[in-house]
């Protein structure tokens, strides 16, 4: 697909009309992912001869923290289209996207810290991947709060893409705490390009459907908030016109 | 079921957790989404009617 196609859905009337068409697809096949996923990691794994039964909880865990990070990542490309290109459709994703991983963020963190307790002895450390965690999630909730503070679409457009390119520094910290730290609690990636370094087999096929799941869902969401985001700003214009008289 | 042991209870708050954060964000996006589309389509219909 030629660049200049892929701009054709900057046309909000375009983007709604093509993701209707696919959207039903995408859920029926993130539906089918998640519950392939969790079904056969939670039922049809054996337990891990250290962590016990709550290697379980890896196939949310990893797949959520997975996704917070991506997340914040899809809002920066999206972000950088709005300051480039000023494509309403852009800024209107990158809002969509945040409630998603703040969700993704909010699970990561409490399966993290519910599964620390036995494991750690603690719900919580100040370990640098936990706390640049906290800290993305904060940086959601500020994203979030500073689009709904901000009556202009286009200047909250512009101040919550600069947020966003702040925060994508603690995004990529997040993912790369565990290697740029060596102290700290959390061990280390649970998939790795290096086959050596990833969970044994018999964990690793079940997470790569759970997290495959967790990616359509996220894609599914996505579409549907920007969706409502475009209808949204297309009633806030017609209001504006219609006071104007 | 399987037999979670001495961690039943960690393992099933994990999952009653996030699911149910995931239900309620999927459900809350899909009512979001369906009350707008007809607010739109009401406002567009009025407008329309008022020339």
């Amino acid at each position: 697909m030629s660049l200049n196609r892929l701009w054709a859905y900057a046309n909000p009337k375009k983007f709604i009309e093509t993701t209707d068409r696919v959207l039903p697809a995408i859920w029926g096949l993130a539906a089918i992912c998640l519950v392939a996923g969790l079904v056969w990691g939670f039922f049809f794994t054996p337990e891990d001869y250290r962590q016990g039964a709550t290697v379980k909880i890896i196939y949310l865990h990893v797949p959520a923290a997975l996704m917070a990070i991506n997340a914040w990542l899809m809002m920066l490309v999206a972000s950088l289209i709005w300051i480039v290109r000023r494509h309403h459709v852009s800024a209107l994703a990158a809002r969509a996207a945040a409630p998603v991983g703040m969700v993704m963020t909010l699970i990561a963190l409490a399966t993290g810290a519910i599964w620390g307790q036995p494991m750690w002895g603690t719900w919580w450390a100040w370990d640098p991947r936990l706390t640049s965690f906290l800290i993305l999630f904060l940086f959601y909730l500020g994203y979030i709060a500073l689009w709904e503070a901000i009556e202009n679409d286009d200047t909250a457009a512009d101040l919550t893409s600069i947020l966003c390119l702040v925060g994508s520094v603690f995004a990529l910290l997040s993912r790369y705490a565990v290697n740029f730290w060596n102290q700290g609690l959390h061990q280390g990636a649970s998939l790795s390009l290096d086959k050596e370094e990833n969970v044994a087999d018999v964990f690793y096929y079940p997470l790569l459907v759970a997290i495959a799941g967790f990616v359509l869902l996220f894609v599914a969401l996505v579409l549907l908030r920007t969706q409502t985001e475009i209808r949204a700003r297309r009633m806030r214009a017609l209001a504006a016109r219609e006071r104007m008289g | 079921m399987p037999d979670l042991g001495k961690y039943a209870d960690t393992v099933l708050s994990a999952y009653a957790v996030s699911l149910l954060l995931i239900a309620v964000l999927v459900l809350l996006s899909i009512r979001r989404a369906r009350k707008m589309k007809a607010q739109l389509e009401e406002f567009e219909r009025k407008a329309k009617r008022h020339g």
